[in-house]
Formats: structure tokens, C-alpha cells, sequence
């Protein structure tokens, strides 16, 4: 049993258990900080970023200024975003048997490995993550092509040259494998390999394993999973929460029992209380509003947008913002507000019970309705004619690469009235507001993190179990800005194993039994005998058949009636076949009792010696000699092999076999 | 171990109530399983015909030898049709039932609307004493889990059961109920074409030990759903054009959203302006219904939900009373289906003396029920108060029932591969016909009790133990066909210790118990003739057995004894006679027959060498 790390980023895992016989592949993020060292795709050409000065060595030499560009200070690569791929150097990817997705963040590398690399096996995710895994990628695809850009950087990958390069793109990792987006066609075509499974569905893999998703209570259709065989149990958690936010709660119960629980997807904010961030998002918020200044959000089209529209439907009329437009820019917003009303199973009790009633779940739709929330595809078309000022706005990417944010952060970056606000804990803000620098506007950073922290995690454990932890190396010490922060650690025992990317570790646990059935009539023919207290055995000597990797014994056949054709049969065909074993013995024979035995078949003559172990019992007529000794039996004779066996069957009654 | 059955149902419709044996909202579905030693109850449905006793199932069979809590591991509901759930709150607080209860969200959240409204019928307008409270179906509803389709839910450390799609109504679901490798399918009603907003029932080849299948079309097979869709618009649409008004008595859900979508896109097509209106309260709720639970109906509606709404009908309108009375013609959708009650049965007897008029049964309906008599052609009907209505209007039938049709059954049967079947909710002649087929078609027996009689059914399940992996891969290793001629045999021992059971290999279950092998050795003197040296006679020994014994491990070792596999031969002289030599033949019990084989062999005699 082995994993292949394939990602080092915590939260955007891609790991591949080897697990008898099958080879599961278990998340398919995508490491898409990468982008910060890009320069921003505009939507509207920016005289400002077209007239960044180009960045030379100290030398002087400026053989790189097309391809890099300097803002205040920082370089940026200016060609169309890569992002950082999953190893795919490590095993083969071509025999992995199926993919495992926790939820719609950590597919986002789906494309590249199903489309690239010769796989050919099964995709299993809940129907809200591909809904909304496909939103997002159908918004990434978007972005990025609808603004095309001429140039693609490659000069500065070259490693001799990399070096010479400042931070942090001198060590940004495996630079030559960044690719660029993939297109919509291949994000169909991955997508058309995802079989769609419930909660707690239990799904057999080759008849060697079982794999079921299990409400991970972190997004909308988010699951960990448990891969297990009759004996062995390895429960993969990634992404997970306790908070009561929208989705139904995490299911901790079925975690136990496991021998290695692979934990990933921790906060990546351990320190921010999502509930105090949600709190200084709407006060920030309603203060700029009311200095007559603009909100931008930078988020994703699906998750916790939902709880802040919540949080915001319950806070504006209090909070004077009713006369506030809220607008949602999205190519995907009117379908992730739609999708969120339709998926009532995947939600919380409270959401589940409102469908009941029939009224939507999620309240934006009364927002949308009564028109406080208005949503567009994009800044051109309706939206430049109903845009009124002051207003918030909630638009992608939360890189600040690409997507319609660009454009609100070059319109209102240079007014200390308006704010940007970010929520989305995936990109440090530093690095993505750097290309806009110097900026007038207020940046307040309210991280909303709700995956397990530390003190979760170690609760979680302590009720779990797990015989052994794996978890990315990062979550083995405190983080490197907080190295004091002793508690910012997973704390458990035996200590988590730790991996890093491109690491293959052997799991810590042998296997010892596999599952086998025994067929009714073999069934019926076993003779159970009960040894100790409490505890019986049958021999059992029977056929095997294995058969999609199901293992059945089934009786042995009968015994050929012997042939009655009187032909000389050759001496070989009698030679008797050795690997027709004999049951082992056990017990030892008491000398008396043989004796009364041998007495009461018609023996005679008998004769016992006492030795330095045992007796010696003499047949003195059959001139057949049997040696007794606590764990043996010698049974010494001549030519009689009538005699030789029935000795044998009477000094077999004293034994048990096994 | 046995899987005995009871039927606890009687309203298997027969040919006297529907000459075409159409029938949706018939009978009363209640199936007790017993599957190794486990009970579910399935499904708990009421029948429409009766309204006293006979109304609701009789329990009196369990509750004789005690409560239903004690007796019922759970209780399974495969859709919100009152023939299928109108009995739960019956059973539940009345008779007394606190076990679980599984459904579907829709079906959980649709159940109590339907329980309700039916109440409110019986109780409201009829008057009926000793019947379930509005409280007691919330109090029942609290003891409903719901479940996901395809999720397994464990109900107890043994018992499990899983939800399939079923088509038919929104939330319908087939069930699979599971104790250790025996296992029971349950299909509910289905459906195995998609329709214009719900999708076909499916099943992974679970090989089921027994599939109980509805069998309401055991014989029919339906003619393309496009011909009878076609009749239908036809005919609303002539009627109208000729100034007449359509009333189609429906269901509030189910048929009433498939026979929507097939209006409005037809008004759509032919852009037509006659008002089509659907009857208030309930109706309007139930649209909303099929919104929020979009993803339970076809996949073609779940594509396009977000630019358009199927469910959001531009041309259907909310019906006022006072509409009945417009001029002019107009297509209503009223409730309830089959004319016994409220708003479809006032509008009829507005529109019944009108010869233009028409009146559209889109499904079944009980004996009794005011539908059931002008659908068996009265045209003179008693209403209260002895007076007499005269029909008039034009009355057609049309069956739009999502049930599978007798192939659909065979495919069901086909997916499932179950090792027998058995049929329900068909009429007897009928499921003969089918039983037939089946047994022909798929080799499996195939059952159709009546009413109150069990079936039982032999199983004999293997018994699943652990294996210890060196004695499986060993074995395996060995080559995993065995040989048809000999086939090579597995030897252990198993260990039963507190219901766990092991097999290993019999070294391992001696350590595991601590105890000694017990070595049984034998040594046989064979005498030989021969004055030769005991080295050259061993040499001899040799190259005999090695030509004898081709498949054999035969060595001669430097000491000059001869092994053939771990049995030990040696030559040495007769301590009497110098003519003599001895053969020392030893081995183990478990070489048993190989030594025996030897000395009997070595005993004739070794050929003479060619010199």
C-alpha cells in the first residue's frame, strides 16, 4: 500500500493510493497561485499596465523586458496566466483506475490529467460538485479567453536564467511544467467521464475495494471518502467543516475504525474565526457604502458568496444599504444562484426543511427578486446601463489575474472611498493587489475560512481513531510567519507521517486477511470441534475459485469411481499426487490407554520400555517397534503395510487434526 | 433461511373495476418482507374505493403477537401516491408504529400535503369519524429519515437498503433491502421510458435474491407515447376551436405537470390564445415543488432549468371559480382526478349538459367515483339530493400512467438479474401471462400471491470468512485455474471463535492456539534380495524412482540415502544375512500416501540394471 504525492499544495491535493491492486487517484487540484506572477489580463485595455517598464538584469541586459515588467517594485510575467500541474512525472498516469473528487475546488486539474496523460478509467464526484466544479472551470476558460493575448512567455522558465530572476520567481517550483488553460472542449470531455454518486453510496472497484463519499459539511455536495477491503480501511478527508453554514454536516461517525486516515484541506486562515470575519465583512462593507464609496468583493461564483449573501440579506435593511445595488458579475452568476436553489438533499437541516414548506433555500432569491441583487455575465451589455454608484460589487477571479475584477480594481483603485474586500483565503491579498500598486483604495482583509483548524482537527482525531495519520508536510509544524504557535500544528499519536510533492510513502499497515466464501454444501460438510472454550475448528480442505477478484471455496470433487477396464495402467498414473496434504496432528497419546487400545484389537504381546522421553511400546510377534514421545510418534515396522495402517488409524484417535 | 412474504393487500385490481386494466391509483400497497430474520414493511398505501375498514391495510396479523415497533426492523414508502402512503399515519399513530420510516425528499416533503388534502376530504367534506389528525401526520412525518437515491443506509449492523430512481412521479424510488449477501428489490411503480419531465427508472445488476415488481401493464404493450400524445392535443384542440371547454380532472402532482408541459408547448407551437387554467391552492405549490426538485426529474429539464424554467408555465394560469361560468372556450386542469370530490367535480356538473364540452380522464379511476361511472359509459348520473345530472359532454379516456409496460417489466428484470420474481400490483390473469414469460424468457421462478398468502423462498447463503493472505496468495500462486482432471485442493483450518471466523493455514491456527504439532512418523523395512554394496543398491534406488517418479522431487545426497520429496530412503546391510539388503523407508503422516506408495513399490523388486 502506497501514496504518490502529487501536489505539495495542502488544499489543492493530488495523491494516488496503490491499495490492492487498484490505483486511486484522490483529488485533482490545481495550484493556481502560480498566476500572481503574471501581469493582469484586462478586459479593457489598460494604458497603465501597457506602459509597465520592462525589467532587466543588474547587469543591465534587457534581453527580457518583453516577457517581464516591473511594478513598484515587484516583477511580473507578462503573457497568459500558467498554473501549477499536479506531478505527472511520478507513476503513470495512464493506469490510474479511477479519481476520486472531495469537492468542485479540488477538480479543477481534472481537464489536464483525464484528457493528457492516456487515462482511461472512472471519475466518481456528487452531482454538486460536477455542477459546480463545471461552473467554475466553464468561469476559468472564460476569463482567460476571452481576453486573448498574443504573447506567451517562455524565455524566463529557462532554468539558467530563472535563477537570475528576483523572488519570488526564482523559486517558483517546476516552472517548465506550468501550463497554460485548458478549453472547453476538454473540460466537457473530462466532465463526461464523472459518474455521479450519492452519500454513503457504496461503490465496488474490481470487487477488491469499495470506495464511499461521505458528507465532508465543507461545500455544497463536498465529501471525504473511505476506501476500504473486508479488512483494511483508509479514510481520505479533504475539505472539511464543522461550521453550520449551508451544507448538510460533516459525518465524522464513519471515519472510525480506520488504519490510516490521509488528512488534507485544513483552513488555510487558522487564526481568522470565519463568524468575526463574516462580522467585519458587513461592517467594512455598510462604512464604505456610506462614505458614498464602492465595495468590490473578489470571489468565486459558488460557495461562500452564498453565506455572505445571507448574512447581507439579514443585514442591509438594518444596516440602512436597502437603496445599495449588490451586483454579482459572473459568465456563470445566474446559473450558480439557480443551481443553489435546486440541490436541497446536499444542504443543511434548516435549508432542507425550508423546500418543505415549497420556498427556495438559500434567501437570495428574494434579494433577486425584489431587486437588490442583480447578476450579469459580464461589464458589457445590460450591466453599463444599469450601473449606479455607490455599489458592491461581488465578481471573480479572487487572483486578481483575470476576469471582470481586473477591471474594477483599475476603475476604483485610485479612490481612497472605495474598498476591496477579500474573502476568499486562496491567494495572499499582498500578492494579488501588487501589480495595481500604488492603490488609493482601502484593502480590508477578511479571510472566510471555514475548514477544520487545529483544535477541530485534534478532537476530531481523538473521537476517530485512526491508527495512523498522513498529512501534507505543512501541517508538521507551525506555520513559518507563526513558528512560536506551537498549537498551529496537527497534534496526534503515533505523529502524522508527512509528505511533500513528488514523495511516494509507504503505508504503515500489512495486510493480513482477505475475504473468501465458503459454499453451503462445503459448509455442510465441515466438522466444527470445539478445542478451547469458546473456540471451534473444522479442516477444511476444498477447492479455490477466484473470479473478479471474489474468492469461493467450494467442496472438493468426488473421487473418480475406479475404472474397471482391466488395462495395465503405466506405474506413473499411480504415483499418488504429494500435494494432497494430510491434515498436521496435535495432542499427545497416553502410553496406558494405547496399550488397552492395541489390547482390545486383538494385539498381544505387548511390551512397554520407559526411555530418557517417553515409552516404547514392542509389538514382540509383529516385530513392529512404535516410539512414544510427547510431541511424537515413531512407528517403526516391517513388510505388513496392513499392519503399518492399522496401527496408524489407532494411534490417529488419540490426535487432533488440523 | 427463508424469505417468507406477506401480502397484506387486496386491492389487486381486477377486470370488473377497469375493463383495460389501466390502474394508478388503485389498490393499497403493503408488502411485509421478512429476509433473514429481518422485517420491513413496504410501502403503506390506502384504497381510494372503500371508505370504511377495508380502506386502510389490517395490521391485526403482526399486531396479534405484539407491537409493530417490536416487529418491524423499518418501514420503506417508494413514493407519495396515496395507494402508497395513505395508510402512515394510520399505521403509525393510530395502530402504533415508532420504528423508522424511509422515503425520498421529495416524496418526505410532497407525503404530508397529499396526506393532508386527503384528510380534509374524508374528514372536512365527508364527514368521516375515527380518522388520522392533521397532527398525526406531522407526528408521523417526524419519524420519516429521508434518503438519497443510491446512498446505503444502514438501519441496524445488518440491515441495509438503497434507493434507485424510479421515474413514475417525482421522488419515486425502487429500493433494494440487504442482510449480509441476501438481498430483496422492491420496485414501487416505475417507469422505464423517460417522459416529458422525469427520467427511467435504472438498476445496477444487483442480482437480487427476489425482485418484487409492480405489474400494473403486465400484458400491454403501450403504443408509442408520440401517437397518444398526439390524440390528446388533438382533441383539446378541436374542442376548443369549436368553442367548447376542456376539463382534465387531475391529480395535483404527477400526470398534471407531464400533461402541463404537453399543453404549453403545444400553445406555444401553434400560438394559440385560449386560456388554459389550473386549479388553485394545492396545484400552484406543487409547480413549485418540481422546481426546487429539479434534479429528480429528466435530464433534458435539468439541462435547460437555469434559461428556462419548465415548470414555470406562461400560458397556465391560476383558476378562479368564477371562471367556470366565462363564455368561450377554456382548458382546465382540476383536482381531484377521478370526480369524487371539490373543484374537477364541481366544474363538471357546470359543463356536463353541453354537448361542445368535453371532459379528458388522463388516469384510473376506483369504482364508485363519479369518474369511474361516466368512464363505464352512464350518461345519467345520481347526484345528492336525488338529483339527476345528464351528461352530455363529450367524455374520453386516456391513459398517460407512468408504469412500465410489459417490456419495460422484462428490461427491469434484465438489469436486475435477480434469481426469482415476484409479481404485485397487476391483475391476476394478466401476471399469469407475464409470470410465464419471465420463467421463459430469464430461467428464474416466478411468484404471484394473492392476497394474504406468503411465499416462501429457500436460500442457502454462503458463509463469508476471513482468509489469512498467506494461505490465499500461496494457494493463488499455485496457479488460479485448477486443473480440471485434478483439481488442486486448499487445506486449512478455521478457526470459529465469537462469531468471527478465520481460515488459516493449519501451522498457523496450531501457534494461534498454542499448541504442538504432534509428529507421526513410519519407517518400513523393505527386504531385498541382493548382494551388492548398500552404496551401488542406493545408487540403484535412485535412478529407479527418478525414472519412475517423473513429477517428483527424487535427489540421492552426498551421505548416499535417497529423498523423493521429504521421504527418506537408506540402504543397509542384514545384520544376519550378507544376501540381504535393507531398504529404510521413513516419512511423515503427511506424506502418507506417497510412503506407503514407495514401500509397496520398492517391495517388487528393483529392475535389473542393463549392464
Amino acid at each position: 500500500m502506497k501514496l504518490y504525492c502529487l501536489s505539495g499544495h495542502p488544499t489543492l491535493p493530488c495523491n494516488i493510493l496503490k491499495f490492492k491492486s487498484t490505483t486511486i487517484m484522490l483529488d485533482c487540484g490545481l495550484d493556481m497561485t502560480s498566476t500572481l506572477n503574471f501581469l493582469p489580463l484586462p478586459l479593457v485595455q489598460s494604458p497603465r499596465l501597457c506602459n509597465l517598464p520592462g525589467w532587466s538584469l543588474k547587469d543591465g541586459n534587457a534581453f527580457l523586458d518583453k516577457e517581464l515588467k516591473e511594478c513598484s517594485g515587484h516583477v511580473f510575467v507578462d503573457s497568459v496566466p500558467e498554473f501549477c500541474l499536479p506531478e505527472t512525472e511520478l507513476i503513470d498516469l495512464s493506469t490510474v483506475d479511477v479519481i476520486l473528487i472531495s469537492n468542485y475546488h479540488c477538480m479543477m486539474a481534472l481537464p489536464y490529467i483525464t484528457e493528457h496523460t492516456g487515462f482511461t478509467g472512472t471519475v466518481y464526484a456528487t452531482e454538486p460538485t460536477v455542477q459546480i466544479g463545471r461552473l467554475l472551470m466553464e468561469e476559468l476558460v472564460n476569463f482567460i479567453e476571452r481576453v486573448p493575448k498574443a504573447q506567451s512567455a517562455s524565455l524566463w522558465k529557462n532554468k539558467d536564467i530563472q535563477r537570475l530572476l528576483p523572488s519570488p520567481l526564482k523559486d517558483a517550483v517546476e516552472v517548465s511544467t506550468w501550463r497554460r488553460c485548458y478549453t472547453m472542449q476538454e473540460v466537457n470531455s473530462a466532465l463526461s467521464k464523472i459518474q455521479l454518486v450519492g452519500y454513503s453510496q457504496k461503490i465496488e472497484l474490481f470487487g477488491a475495494v469499495q470506495v464511499t463519499p461521505l458528507s465532508s459539511g465543507y461545500a455544497l455536495g463536498s465529501s471525504n471518502w473511505i476506501i476500504q477491503s473486508h479488512y483494511e480501511k483508509v479514510s481520505y478527508v479533504s475539505g472539511s467543516s464543522l461550521l453550520t453554514t449551508h451544507p448538510q454536516p460533516m459525518d465524522q461517525a464513519s471515519l472510525k475504525n480506520s488504519d490510516v486516515l490521509v488528512l488534507t484541506g485544513l483552513t488555510q486562515i487558522p487564526t481568522a474565526n470565519p463568524d468575526g470575519m463574516v462580522g467585519e465583512f458587513c461592517s467594512n462593507l455598510a462604512l464604505t457604502v456610506r462614505n458614498g464609496g464602492n465595495v468590490l468583493v473578489p470571489c468565486y461564483p459558488s460557495g461562500v458568496i452564498y453565506d455572505l449573501l445571507e448574512c447581507l440579506y439579514q443585514y442591509i435593511d438594518s444596516a440602512g444599504l436597502s437603496s445599495v445595488p449588490f451586483y454579482f458579475i459572473s459568465p456563470v452568476a445566474n446559473s450558480s444562484l439557480e443551481f443553489s436553489q435546486i440541490f436541497a438533499e446536499w444542504l443543511c437541516h434548516n435549508k432542507q426543511s425550508k423546500v418543505y414548506l415549497p420556498e427556495p433555500p438559500f434567501p437570495h432569491a428574494e434579494l433577486i427578486q425584489t431587486n437588490k441583487l442583480k447578476h450579469y455575465p459580464s461589464i458589457h451589455g445590460d450591466f453599463s446601463n444599469d450601473f449606479r454608484q455607490p455599489c458592491v460589487v461581488f465578481t471573480g477571479h479572487p487572483s486578481l489575474r483575470f476576469g471582470d475584477v481586473v477591471h474594477f480594481m483599475e476603475l476604483w483603485g485610485k479612490s481612497s472611498l472605495n474598498t476591496v474586500i477579500f474573502t476568499e483565503p486562496d491567494f495572499s491579498y499582498l500578492e494579488a493587489l501588487a501589480p495595481y500598486q500604488p492603490l488609493a483604495m482601502k484593502c480590508i482583509y477578511c479571510p472566510i475560512d471555514t475548514r477544520l483548524n487545529f483544535i477541530q482537527v485534534s478532537k476530531l482525531l481523538k473521537e476517530v481513531q485512526p491508527l495512523h495519520v498522513v498529512c501534507p508536510e505543512q501541517y508538521t509544524q507551525p506555520p513559518p510567519a507563526q513558528s512560536h504557535r506551537m498549537d498551529l500544528m496537527v497534534d496526534c499519536q503515533p505523529p502524522p507521517m508527512a509528505y511533500r510533492r513528488a514523495e511516494v510513502l509507504a503505508l504503515p499497515f500489512k495486510r493480513r486477511y482477505e475475504k473468501i466464501e465458503i459454499m453451503p454444501e462445503l459448509a455442510d460438510s465441515l466438522v466444527p470441534m470445539e478445542i478451547k472454550p469458546g473456540i471451534s475448528l473444522a479442516t477444511v480442505s476444498a477447492v479455490l475459485h477466484t473470479k473478479d477478484n471474489k474468492h469461493v471455496l467450494q467442496p472438493p470433487p468426488r473421487p473418480a469411481q475406479p475404472t474397471s477396464s482391466k488395462k495395465r495402467k503405466r506405474v506413473s498414473e499411480d504415483v499418488p499426487d504429494c500435494k494432497v496434504l494430510k491434515p498436521l496432528l496435535s495432542g499427545s497419546i497416553p502410553v496406558e490407554q494405547f496399550v488397552q487400545t492395541l489390547e482390545k484389537h486383538g494385539f498381544s504381546d505387548i511390551k512397554v520400555e520407559d526411555t530418557a522421553k517417553g515409552h516404547i511400546v514392542l509389538l514382540q510377534e509383529a516385530e513392529t517397534l512404535i516410539q512414544i514421545e510427547e510431541d511424537s510418534t515413531h512407528i517403526i515396522c516391517d513388510n505388513d503395510e496392513m499392519l503399518r495402517v492399522r496401527l496408524r488409524d489407532l494411534v490417529l484417535k488419540f490426535l487432533q487434526k488440523f | 433461511m427463508e424469505v417468507p412474504l406477506l401480502w397484506l393487500c387486496e386491492g389487486v385490481p381486477s377486470t370488473r373495476i377497469w375493463p383495460t386494466g389501466a390502474g394508478q391509483d388503485v389498490g393499497r400497497s403493503c408488502i411485509l418482507v421478512s429476509i433473514a430474520g429481518k422485517n420491513v414493511m413496504l410501502d403503506c398505501g390506502m384504497h381510494m374505493g372503500f371508505n370504511d375498514d377495508r380502506r386502510f391495510p389490517d395490521f391485526s396479523y403482526i399486531t396479534q403477537n405484539g407491537r409493530l415497533t417490536d416487529f418491524l426492523d423499518c418501514v420503506i414508502i417508494s413514493h407519495f401516491h396515496l395507494d402508497h402512503c395513505g395508510a402512515l399515519p394510520y399505521f403509525s399513530e393510530m395502530v402504533g408504529y415508532d420504528g423508522p420510516i424511509y422515503m425520498t425528499h421529495p416524496t418526505q416533503a410532497i407525503c404530508p400535503i397529499l396526506l393532508e388534502d386527503y384528510r380534509k376530504i374524508a374528514v372536512d367534506k365527508k364527514g368521516e369519524a375515527n380518522f388520522f389528525t392533521s397532527q398525526m401526520i406531522k407526528d408521523c412525518m417526524k419519524k420519516v429519515v429521508a434518503v438519497h437515491l443510491h446512498q446505503t443506509v444502514q438501519v441496524d449492523d445488518e440491515l441495509e437498503i438503497k434507493a434507485y430512481y424510479a421515474g413514475h412521479v417525482l421522488g419515486a424510488a425502487m429500493f433494494q433491502i440487504k442482510v449480509g449477501s441476501e438481498s430483496v428489490v422492491y420496485t414501487g411503480d416505475y417507469n422505464m421510458t423517460p417522459d416529458r419531465h422525469l427520467g427511467a427508472a435504472w438498476i445496477d445488476k444487483c442480482r437480487p435474491n427476489l425482485l418484487i415488481t409492480e405489474s400494473t401493464y403486465a400484458t400491454t404493450i403501450r403504443d408509442s407515447k408520440r401517437c397518444r400524445e398526439r390524440d390528446f392535443l388533438k382533441k383539446v384542440h378541436e374542442t376548443v376551436e369549436r368553442g367548447g371547454k376542456v376539463l382534465i380532472p387531475v391529480f395535483a402532482l404527477g400526470r398534471a405537470q407531464e400533461l402541463c408541459i404537453l399543453l404549453e408547448t403545444f400553445w406555444e407551437r401553434m400560438n394559440l390564445k385560449v386560456p388554459i387554467y389550473f386549479s388553485t391552492g394545492l396545484t400552484e405549490k406543487a409547480n413549485h415543488y418540481y422546481k426546487l426538485f429539479i434534479t429528480w426529474t429528466n435530464q433534458k429539464i435539468r439541462k435547460t432549468f437555469v434559461q428556462r424554467n419548465m415548470f414555470e408555465f406562461k400560458h397556465i394560469k391560476a383558476f378562479d371559480r368564477a371562471f367556470a361560468d366565462n363564455p368561450g372556450p377554456m382548458v382546465v386542469f382540476a383536482t381531484p382526478g377521478m370526480l369524487h370530490a371539490g373543484q374537477s367535480l364541481q366544474i363538471f356538473r357546470k359543463w356536463a349538459g353541453n354537448e361542445k364540452n368535453m371532459v379528458i380522464m388522463p388516469g384510473y379511476c376506483v369504482q364508485g367515483t363519479v369518474g369511474h361511472k361516466i368512464l363505464s359509459g352512464q350518461r345519467k348520473l345520481e347526484m345528492e339530493g336525488r338529483q339527476v345530472l345528464e351528461v352530455k359532454m363529450q367524455v374520453e379516456y386516456m391513459s398517460f400512467s407512468a408504469h412500465a409496460d410489459a417490456k419495460g417489466i422484462m428490461q427491469l428484470v434484465g438489469q436486475a438479474e435477480p434469481e426469482s420474481v415476484l409479481l404485485v400490483h397487476g391483475e391476476a390473469k394478466k401476471m399469469e401471462f407475464l409470470r410465464q414469460k419471465i420463467e421463459q424468457e430469464f430461467r428464474v421462478s416466478c411468484y404471484m400471491p394473492a392476497n394474504g398468502e406468503t411465499v416462501t423462498l429457500p436460500t442457502s447463503p454462503s458463509i463469508p470468512v476471513g482468509i489469512s493472505l498467506g494461505l490465499l496468495k500461496q494457494e493463488m500462486a499455485q496457479g488460479l485455474l485448477p486443473e480440471a482432471k485434478k483439481p488442486r485442493l486448499l487445506h486449512g483450518t478455521l478457526i470459529m471463535k465469537d462469531s468471527s471466523f478465520r481460515l488459516v493455514s493449519s501451522e498457523q491456527a496450531l501457534k494461534e492456539l498454542g499448541l504442538a504439532e504432534h509428529q507421526l512418523r513410519f519407517t518400513c523395512r523393505v527386504h531385498l534380495q541382493d548382494t551388492r554394496k548398500e552404496q551401488e543398491m542406493a545408487l540403484r534406488v535412485y535412478s529407479h524412482l527418478k525414472s519412475t517418479l517423473k513429477d517428483h522431487c527424487v535427489q540421492h545426497l552426498p551421505d548416499g540415502s535417497v529423498t523423493v520429496e521429504s521421504i527418506l530412503i537408506q540402504a543397509a546391510a542384514h545384520s544376519e544375512d550378507p544376501g540381504i539388503k535393507v531398504l529404510l523407508v521413513s516419512w511423515t503422516y503427511q506424506d502418507e500416501e506417497l510412503g506407503s506408495f514407495l514401500t509397496t513399490l520398492l517391495k517388487k523388486g528393483l529392475p535389473q540394471t542393463p549392464s
